[in-house]
């Protein structure tokens, strides 16, 4: 059986190591281990989840009452790129529902879907702190601003992605 | 003591609680759910509402804000309304916000007329939904044999991780996901690990977790006839509450003894029972025919028989520490105190009778649970207390938080206070130390572990006696150093140990600590486990010198006797096969009472079927010395008879001078008492059957006990009459008074508009405090002044032989223990009997997990487990499993390869294939 | 930016540049960064909590809880049981239209970070963290290298610029959900726990990070530490126009001309902000109301224009002046599609600890979902009042999450109930073509 225990790799350990050289428990560093596999590997496994709980001396429940707890650890696969449309009151106002409708429409994918290419996830987020630039999202790392319909083309290329 | 005013009306209340237990203690009803008496508050549910005034002014103008009972001290002074309408108008609208979600199910499930959320939400006079959305629902999982899950029944009150992990320990059950979403489960389907899960069932105030084997075999509360009784899983004595239905236990809930079990029993204990609906069961007395087969008889014929058979021969007895006191003490009547072995094991019986010794003679004092739970530094040793006194590894759990609440108090913070006192004390524990030759499942809490020999567990602990004493300051025994130093600094320090890993030397060296501690002037406890529910009854009847089986052996071979009457004791479960065929085959007759056909049975000449404890009265003595009665639960059925009934109607068959005086069962445990000092003190375990509760007697069936009549209506349809109880102020009716009668007449908890085990409240004094009626059972053991030897120095260090491993027992919750291992659900978690090997022992010998390895010559062939934590020269084995009966504790044996041995196929974790309404 | 007031009247964002572009430690330290730093390591730490308590300093994240008064409650020297005391930043940002902290972290860190330590000494804690939402990675970045750069400057780490003070300081990116905002949350989060607050008493100045005195603080309330002490209560006190101290970041979202953030005298009125920098409303958008601190206060309207933007005024007028971002609600904007948008935020955000949030925010977002799809019935109006009641005091649930939620429910039901009725009675949204519905 031991040899299917899948491992997390040294880069990952480094990374998760460093954070618990701050703490007092391992456990502590629960939601940074889950965001550092997460940034190597894209989502969070099952396979992934328990051997960080296993490294971090907790049980596969514990972590995964904090993964489920926390929106951006991402339990099921996701794109290359995760669109974080804001859908909070300012970009309401000024119109994300609608832009919304129009990025599904422009990639083929609902809320919560990925396309088929696997190039894109698109999730709705919470009040993304630049509201006066709204409607805003984020693609990735990066955050754009004042967008509009005819702008998504820049955005997701002309072809819709 | 504070005075606070509740609607105009003034009550003084115990300091330091809050307002909810105080108003559920002054008997006025206060709806609540995340609350719970043995875990405190945490302020989730909003049920508990009231309203609080600053004053009198604003009391008088209607200005006062909403509180949680739960979490709102009572200080002096405090003016609060629970009847105005504000308050009641926002309780009601916490239960229709949690009704949002919440299936109309109740007419298909298990919690129906036994919920607290049906309960509080008639309390509350919520009727009308007003929600027009749809229902939130979840997938259920599959979660072991013992627990059903169905969690769209859920109201998010977070008991069950609360009580799982935070009170029992266990990891995998946790809240997942957030907001209306929140699931209670486990990362994958599988079996919950805690052997405490069964609580669930109780601790959750609807019909989320269920007792899965009643889901499939299913009476409601009300319909079920139930008794006050006691667990023969162990020798905690903990407390239990059986019901019964069509002749079937149903279940077991928990009965509360405040110095018990409190609220909470072990999974073995909750789902142990279901050997008495085993088909192994005996209905019929059996008679040996030539051809080996039996012919049935009926009472009558047993009788003669056994009085023909009695007055043929001289006649030995070999006894239970399984069954009661008085069934024993008849036994023991019968055949003469000089022909009556315990029944014990020949190396079981002097441990036994050492742990009774220790506690007598030490100064320190035995606890009961509570006791335990106020311990603030312990020391385990030899003791896998969580698969031998199961419930007492739970009050260990609490014990190590009092380091918690020491640091609370320093913040004015009250023990209720449950989450805050959590969040500041996060991992800080009281000082607990586990001795144990391997793991054990309370390690988690532990300060420090050591996993040794069994001689080295008593060395470790004379060194921490002598470290207490001042006198060894010996290189190398800084852990002694360091544990004595742990005990010796606490106020109420606990040593605990117990006949687990079979060594006298062990359970000396503990009570040697506790005597040290006694010594140097602290308030010392000593809690020494033995193996079986009533064995400290059995060595307190039977005395240091009563003959062993060797014993008996040797007087039937010398001719002296030559009939031999076994009492509920299935022999070869004490000693390998081969000598336990010698030791039958030196009588002439073996007379055999029984409840279930086992290989002691089936070398009878005659058998006589014993009724179980659900079906008979008997006084059981714990490993506390605490004298406890059962009482049966329904009737047994067809020619089956409580054994104190078939040894008495034999005593007077042989019309026996001893019997003319008994005539009812307290009789029996009135003359057992004046016979035999040690237990002196028995009959005031329970009222006799002379009591009547305000002139009437005890009710076992509930008020709404429905279908009496129709019960029967295949066989006739005239209702028969109501078995009559004469041995018991209990009925098996449902006439009479259920209130505030002593503990031990407890058969239920209900109360109008309690339907649910939250109506035990009604039942206390205080919330938390003593029944009503008083404690059940009675102490029997003093601390004693004796002998306080000190300067021991234990025994020689263990050393490892080359080719020879020292067999240490392994005792499991689910396994080794006899009967319990026989019950549907628990039969499943029983693992087949292993042996465990620290990884370096198993490469000397070559053999890798799940290779069969052949003990000694030919003892057993066990599956190996490989396991860091058994100490390098012993082996681990599978104590009490079918398969390692031959092996005989801390015997040194040779290990090899198994031949032939058939590696199992990896275990698939089941499914819930069952039916009901999975 | 605007320029309008001189540059030593706006302290926290002198440093802010027109393209937002960073602040490095050179051009921090070059504009007097560090300073105050240097002020406050030459006094006790008693001496620096005095000032800060004279300042009259409130929280800048919402609740306006004096500053000085919320760190007196930390117990300080031999009153301090051994172990850590925690100073944490809650750059948790995440009310519906607030936009403030973004600009301060991204714009100049290195304030944040001199704040923080000066707050710190000032505690006597030894480890400080900035609780960062995962989406501002830039600003996480950036206050990670201006760590890094204090500690290469002996700002951070052992004996802090030969003071003999001691301080380490982490940044935790969080991993999303508003509850992390709620200080106990925040705590249980940064404990690696599901963020469920916890109860008080214990306050976390007593009980906090690990059982340890721990004090969370907003990124705008920390900007000001460092300030006040190199410059004084007196000065602190000067900067702003009514009787709460100093400056404050102002914003305007929605349909305005010019929306933005801008740091400006406490007390500056709603109508100037609005009209003078946020230019007044687009073209063809008439002001109907707006939301005067974030997504969990009051609606106020025209009527209120002319209010001093501080703490008292606001809460005098109904309302809560919170982060002191406005969000406007225009005449072609559904005030019920408004509500409902802010209500399912909420209803989403609960943590689902305790019944009033967890059930009863689903419920009031259903109802308005209803009358906003034209299914609402009479009785709805009863029933959202009702949970007005029922969710909407502090007290009746476990953290303010809900009650703050209840805010603009309960203000619409005020100010725009003939809107909530013309859906029920029309069957329909009668802002459907216009705005977002």
């Amino acid at each position: 059986m031991t040899d299917l225990i899948p491992v997390l790799s040294d880069e990952e350990l480094r990374e998760i190591n460093a954070e618990i050289a701050h703490v007092p428990v391992p456990a502590a560093v629960a939601i940074d281990a889950l965001k550092i596999v997460q940034a190597h590997r894209g989502w969070v496994s099952d396979e992934s989840l328990q051997a960080i709980a296993r490294h971090l001396e907790m049980s596969a429940e514990e972590l995964e009452g904090v993964a489920t707890f926390y929106n951006l650890i991402f339990r099921r696969p996701v794109g290359e790129n995760v669109i974080l449309l804001c859908n909070s009151i300012s970009c309401w106002i000024k119109g994300c529902d609608k832009l919304q409708a129009k990025i599904s429409a422009q990639l083929g994918i609902a809320l919560g879907e990925t396309t088929p290419d696997n190039r894109y996830t698109l999730l709705p987020v919470t009040c993304l702190g630049a509201c006066d630039k709204a409607p805003v999202m984020m693609v990735g790392e990066e955050l754009h601003e004042n967008i509009s319909e005819q702008g998504l083309g820049d955005v997701f290329g002309e072809d819709g992605g | 003591m504070p005075v606070i005013r509740i609607d105009g009306v003034e009550y003084e209340v115990e300091a330091g609680g809050n307002l909810l237990e105080a108003t559920l203690g002054l008997g006025l009803d206060l709806p609540y759910f995340c609350w719970h008496p043995a875990m405190g508050s945490i302020g989730a549910c909003r049920q508990c509402a009231v309203v609080q005034y600053l004053d009198e002014e604003s009391e008088q103008a209607g200005r006062g804000r909403i509180v949680m009972g739960c979490m709102t001290p009572v200080t002096d002074g405090a003016i609060f309304s629970l009847g105005g309408d504000r308050a009641q108008q926002f309780r009601e609208a916490i239960v229709e916000s949690l009704m949002l979600n919440h299936p109309h199910d109740c007419p298909v499930c298990a919690e129906g007329g036994e919920c607290h959320l049906q309960d509080m939400t008639v309390m509350v006079g919520h009727r009308d939904r007003h929600y027009r959305g749809r229902k939130n629902t979840h997938r259920n999982q599959y979660l072991g044999p013992l627990i059903h899950h169905e969690m769209n029944r859920c109201i998010t009150c977070y008991r069950c991780t609360r009580y799982y992990r935070d009170y029992a320990g266990g990891t995998d059950l946790a809240a997942l996901a957030s907001r209306d979403h929140i699931y209670f489960g486990r990362h994958q389907e599988g079996v919950l690990q805690s052997e405490f899960a069964g609580n669930l069932v109780e601790v959750c105030p609807t019909g989320v977790f269920t007792d899965r084997i009643l889901v499939h075999d299913y009476t409601r509360k009300w319909d079920l006839q139930s008794a006050p009784s006691v667990c023969t899983g162990c020798a905690v004595g903990c407390n239990t509450l059986p019901g019964e239905r069509y002749g079937r236990l149903k279940r077991v809930h928990n009965r509360y003894n405040v110095e018990v079990n409190g609220y909470f029993l072990c999974d073995r204990g909750r789902f142990g029972a279901g050997f008495v609906n085993s088909d192994k069961r005996l209905e019929y007395p059996g008679l040996r025919r030539e051809d080996g087969r039996y012919d049935a008889l009926d009472h009558h014929r047993a009788l003669q028989q056994l009085q023909a058979a009695c007055n043929q021969g001289n006649l030995a007895g070999i006894g239970s520490p399984r069954t009661s006191v008085e069934a024993n003490f008849l036994l023991r009547t019968l055949v003469g105190p000089d022909n009556f072995s315990p029944g014990f094991a020949d190396s079981e019986q002097p441990l036994v009778n050492l742990a009774l010794q220790l506690q007598q003679d030490s100064p320190a004092v035995t606890p009961d649970l509570r006791s335990i739970e106020s311990a603030d530094a312990v020391l385990v040793l030899g003791e896998d207390v969580t698969n031998t006194a199961p419930r007492i590894a739970l009050a260990l759990r609490q014990s190590v938080r009092n380091r918690a609440y020491a640091m609370a108090a320093d913040l004015g913070l009250e023990t209720w206070q449950d989450a805050a006192i959590r969040n500041l004390a996060q991992d800080e524990r009281s000082p607990l130390y586990i001795t144990a030759p391997g793991d054990t499942p309370l390690d988690d809490v532990a300060a420090g572990t050591d996993r040794l020999a069994p001689q080295d567990i008593a060395c470790l602990g004379q060194a921490v006696a002598a470290s207490i004493a001042g006198d060894s300051n010996e290189a190398g025994q800084d852990r002694a150093a360091e544990i004595a130093a742990a005990l010796a600094g606490a106020q109420r320090p606990l040593v605990v140990s117990g006949t687990g890993c079979a060594s006298g030397e062990v359970m000396q060296a503990a009570a040697a600590v506790a005597n040290a501690l006694c010594t140097a002037g602290r308030q010392a406890m000593l809690c020494l486990a033995v193996p079986e529910a009533n064995s400290l009854g059995q060595a307190l009847l039977c005395g240091a010198d009563a003959p062993d089986f060797s014993a008996l052996q040797q007087r039937a071979e010398a001719g002296e006797v030559d009939t031999l009457l076994v009492l509920e004791n299935d022999l070869y479960r004490r000693g390998d096969g081969d000598r336990i065929d010698r030791l039958l085959a030196a009588f002439k007759r073996v007379i055999v009472l029984d409840g279930l056909d086992n290989a002691t049975t089936s070398s009878a000449d005659l058998v006589l079927p014993a009724a179980s404890f659900a079906e008979s009265e008997g006084t059981l003595v714990s490993l506390e010395g605490r004298a406890q009665r059962h009482f049966p639960v329904f009737p047994p059925p067809a020619e089956r008879r409580p054994a104190w009934v078939w040894l008495l109607a034999c005593l007077k068959e042989l019309e026996r001078e001893e019997a003319g005086s008994l005539h009812h069962f307290d009789d029996i445990t009135r003359a057992c008492a004046a016979a035999i000092p040690g237990l002196s003190g028995i009959p005031a375990a329970a009222p006799d059957h002379h009591f009547r509760n305000a002139g009437v007697k005890i009710p076992r069936q509930t008020h709404r006990y429905s279908g009496r009549t129709a019960m029967r209506a295949d066989v006739s349809v005239h209702e028969p009459k109501q078995p009559q109880d004469e041995e018991s102020a209990l009925a098996f009716t449902m006439e009479g008074l259920n209130r505030a009668q002593p503990g031990s007449l407890l058969p239920y908890v209900w109360s109008p508009g309690w339907n649910s085990n939250q109506s035990l409240h009604k039942f206390q004094g205080e919330v938390g405090g003593p029944l009503k009626g008083g404690t059940a059972g009675v102490r029997l053991l003093q601390p004693g002044s004796g002998p306080v030897v000190s300067g021991s120095t234990g025994p020689e260090p263990f050393r490892a032989e080359d080719g020879q491993w020292q067999l240490v027992p392994r005792q499991k919750i689910f396994g080794s223990e006899e009967l319990s291992a026989l019950s549907p659900g628990i039969d499943e978690l029983v693992t087949p009997a292993f042996v465990e090997l620290g990884s370096a022992d198993a490469e000397s010998l070559g053999v890798a997990d799940g290779d069969g390895l052949e003990l000694g010559d030919g003892l057993a062939r066990l599956e190996l487990r490989i396991n860091d934590c058994i100490p390098a020269g012993c082996a681990g084995f599978a104590a009490g499993h079918a398969g390692a009966e031959n092996l005989q504790p801390l015997a040194r044996v040779t290990l090899r390869r198994a031949e032939g041995w058939q590696r199992r196929e990896p275990q698939i974790i089941g499914s819930d294939g069952g039916g009901g309404n999975d | 930016m605007s320029g309008a007031l001189p540059v030593l009247d706006r302290p926290l964002t002198r440093n802010v540049r027109a393209d937002r572009s960073p602040t490095d430690m050179a051009a921090y330290e070059a504009n007097g960064g560090y300073r105050g730093l240097r002020a406050a390591l030459a006094m006790s730490a008693a001496d620096c909590l005095q000032v800060l308590k004279d300042s009259n300093l409130r929280g800048r994240g919402g609740a306006g809880f004096p500053t000085g008064m919320k760190w007196s409650f930390v117990p300080m020297g031999d009153a301090c049981s051994p172990g850590h005391k925690y100073l944490i930043c809650n750059a948790d940002e995440m009310e519906p239209g607030t936009f403030k902290d973004r600009l301060l972290m991204e714009c100049d860190p290195h304030q944040l970070v001199e704040g923080m330590i000066c707050a710190a000494y000032t505690l006597q804690a030894d480890v400080a963290y900035i609780f960062i939402r995962a989406e501002y990675h830039k600003a996480t970045r950036l206050l990670q290298e201006a760590i890094d750069a204090c500690k290469a400057k002996g700002y951070l780490g052992d004996n802090i610029l030969g003071s003999g003070y001691n301080l380490e300081m982490h940044v935790h990116s969080s991993a999303g959900r508003y509850i992390c905002g709620e200080e106990t949350a925040l705590i249980s989060s940064l404990e690696g726990k599901r963020a469920n607050p916890r109860a008080k008493p214990p306050f976390p100045q007593v009980s906090g990070l690990w059982g340890r005195p721990t004090i969370v603080n907003n990124v705008e309330t920390l900007c000001n530490v460092h300030h006040i002490i190199e410059r004084g209560a007196d000065w602190f006190q000067s900067l702003g126009l009514t009787a709460d101290a100093g400056t404050k970041l102002y914003g305007v979202s929605g349909r305005v001309k010019n929306p933005g953030c801008w740091e400006l005298p406490m007390g500056t009125p709603v109508r100037e902000i609005i009209e003078e920098y946020a230019g007044g409303m687009e073209e063809g958008y008439q002001l109907r109301g707006f939301l005067p601190g974030g997504g969990s206060t009051d609606f106020l309207t025209v009527e209120h224009l002319d209010l001093a933007m501080d703490y008292d005024t606001i809460g005098k007028a109904g309302s809560r002046m919170g982060t002191g971002t406005m969000i406007i609600l225009d005449d072609k904007t559904c005030p019920v599609g408004f509500v409902k948008n802010l209500t399912e935020f909420f209803a989403q955000e609960s943590c689902g600890f305790c019944t009033p949030c967890r059930d009863g925010l689903p419920w009031s977002a259903q109802v308005l979902d209803d009358i906003e799809h034209g299914r609402g019935l009479p009785e709805d109006m009863d029933t959202l009042q009702r949970q007005v009641a029922f969710i909407g005091a502090i007290g009746n649930t476990h953290c303010a999450l809900a009650p703050g939620a209840m805010e603009p429910i309960q203000s619409a039901l005020k100010y725009f109930r003939e809107d909530f009725e013309r859906h029920i009675d029309g069957g329909s949204c009668p802002y459907c073509d216009g705005g977002n519905s």
